[in-house]
């Protein structure tokens, strides 16, 4: 039986993942779009997977130094994208003297 | 470690990465989705290393380089992560677009130099063709990523005398057909390489894409960054997919493929708050006239006031609705912003926010720099949400907005007709803080501005809001 080419899967794969972002992103608050921004940096920074194969399976030295530095530029991300968003996200957290300015304003 | 084991890792991992994206529905949920996240990296990073040691023999000698590149870009991403200011979040974001894209271009060039090294062909073999196209679009998308964000980095924090950094838009004749040009180049030499997997056509392709991806970001003015910020997001999701795709990893191409489409919706969400098609804002050129047309205006009369008489009309109101805009971002008034709710809220006033999708730099970039001055996030109002309520409302304290709320926007024949406004107009009293009658970025006069119930508090909005919080006390 003839075996379908990893371009075909592939394709599938991508496809799909693009309907379930379009559908999961919908379902994401403006009020977050700025964090929603950060930590998408941070999943693009998944290339880093790429970058170590690069690094640390190749022989010449075009290809290991290329890999190093993609690792590193992917690390800058992957860092970089969580934390600052985890900062953000910290903040959106409801704070007890917040909530007590809150109940001011309403009354 | 079998690969059959490392692939349903990665699928884990997958969807530790939809469920971070999930999370962010709510932000009492966004803080466990981010956790998802920082999981099913890890998860994609260990299992990385441990096919690598196993593919090594278990001698895994090149895993020093990683855990190098791993420890350098890891700290500075930390240490940026920890410093930056919550009004400079366009540009940190900016920079790890273009972080992406050059990874990306790094790793196209690895893979081309040594395609066994990642399992996609034998030792000397050469590369199948489909896996050409894939590295071809990859290395491309990566490359007008990272030069089109440097741009978009330089427009953003707008600090350098560099003339592509500046926010007016770079225009010249022949633009658009250059640009074509250069593109059917690029397209040329991806097919050349297609065909032979050769240096040359790969160089002059990847060349041509840096190029390109300046061109492309320069015509496009300050304003129109939230738009351009977001294109840059998908285009690193496409870059990181299309490295997915050359490698045969179904983790990279679902990473890469939410984010493409998660950048994608939010330039939709931009360009449909400023009734603009895609392409326009693309096309650039935007705002270009703003001085010209403001200046050939006549000079109108408007009531101006002091913060002092801004803070009284406030404190007897009932219902106050806040604007914040980029000039808030500009001045980082939002903790003195906070302050003045504060004393409001004390003295029995309704204060809540509104905010329109395209205020500041980015997307839901207000939202942040109100949650960083410890604003709960349920006085903030999106503009649905809102635009009813601003008849019932006493006072709107519009700060360092201008087009968002426009009345032109509701007449025809104007540029910005159609797109949406926060409609403070119909508010009873209406108090706008500008530092000067200079017109927005659409380059209109604003009908606001005029209104007989409008005062104008000219001035830094820090300064003013500062200024009113010591007029509240003092009453």
């Amino acid at each position: 039986m003839e075996i379908v080419s990893h371009t075909v899967t592939n394709l599938i794969i991508f496809v799909l993942a693009i309907y379930v972002g379009y559908h999961v992103v919908w379902t994401v608050t403006p009020a977050l779009h700025t964090p929603l921004m950060a930590v998408t940096n941070a999943l693009s920074a998944v290339i880093i997977v790429g970058a170590m194969l690069a690094a640390a399976l190749t022989q010449g030295d075009l290809a290991k130094w290329m890999g190093t530095a993609a690792v590193a530029l992917a690390s800058v991300n992957v860092f970089g994208g969580f934390l600052v968003t985890r900062r953000m996200l910290e903040m959106f957290k409801k704070k007890d003297k917040s909530e007590k300015a809150t109940q001011g304003a309403q009354h | 470690m079998s690969l059959n084991l490392v692939t349903l890792l990665y699928l884990l991992a997958s969807v530790c990465f939809i469920q971070a994206l999930k999370g962010l529905s709510h932000p009492t949920t966004a803080r466990r989705g981010n956790m998802f996240g920082m999981v099913g990296m890890t998860l994609a990073v260990l299992t990385t290393a441990a096919l690598i040691v196993k593919l090594s023999d278990m001698k895994a000698a090149g895993m020093v380089y990683v855990l190098g590149g791993l420890v350098i870009g890891g700290g500075i991403g930390a240490v940026m992560a920890k410093r930056v200011e919550m009004t400079k979040m366009p540009e940190l974001v900016a920079f790890m677009h273009s972080m992406i894209g050059l990874a990306a271009v790094c790793i196209a060039i690895a893979v081309v130099a040594e395609p066994s090294a990642f399992g996609i062909v034998a030792a000397g073999e050469a590369l199948p063709v489909g896996n050409r196209i894939e590295l071809f679009i990859g290395t491309f998308v990566g490359a007008i990523t990272f030069s089109g964000s440097v741009i978009a980095f330089g427009k953003l924090s707008g600090k350098y005398k560099f003339r592509l950094f500046q926010g007016a838009p770079v225009t010249f004749s022949g633009q658009h057909p250059l640009n074509a040009i250069l593109g059917l180049a690029m397209l040329g030499s991806g097919i050349w390489f297609t065909a032979t997997q050769d240096w040359t056509p790969f160089i002059i392709m990847t060349a041509i894409a840096f190029v390109l991806g300046v061109l492309i970001i320069i015509p496009i003015g300050g304003a129109d960054m939230p738009v351009v910020v977001s294109m840059l997001n998908s285009y690193s999701g496409w870059a990181a997919a299309g490295i997915g795709f050359s490698l045969n990893n179904p983790m990279l191409i679902v990473a890469g493929s939410l984010v493409g489409s998660s950048g994608a919706i939010l330039s939709y969400i931009m360009c449909k708050a400023m009734n603009r098609s895609f392409f326009n804002v693309i096309l650039g050129g935007f705002g270009q006239d703003a001085g010209t047309v403001a200046g050939k205006q006549e000079q109108r009369p408007v009531k101006s006031g002091s913060s002092d008489d801004a803070a009284f009309m406030m404190s007897n109101a009932e219902t106050v609705v806040i604007v914040p805009g980029y000039g808030l971002a500009v001045s980082r008034a939002q903790h003195a912003l906070k302050e003045l709710a504060h004393k409001l809220g004390e003295k029995g006033v309704q204060v809540r926010y509104a905010i329109h999708p395209v205020a500041g730099r980015m997307p839901g970039h207000m939202n942040v720099l109100l949650a960083e001055a410890e604003i709960p996030y349920d006085q903030v109002f999106e503009m649905e949400d809102i635009n009813a309520d601003f008849r019932q409302t006493d006072v709107v304290l519009v700060l360092g907005a201008n087009d968002v709320v426009n009345p032109a926007a509701k007449t025809p024949g104007s540029p910005i007709f159609g797109m949406p406004i926060l409609e403070a107009h119909q508010a009873r009293t209406v108090i706008v803080n500008k530092r000067s009658m200079a017109s927005g970025y659409a380059g209109l006069d604003n009908e606001l501005f005029y209104m007989d119930k409008t005062m104008m508090v000219f001035g830094d909005a820090k300064k003013v809001l500062e200024d009113m919080v010591k007029a509240l006390e003092a009453l």
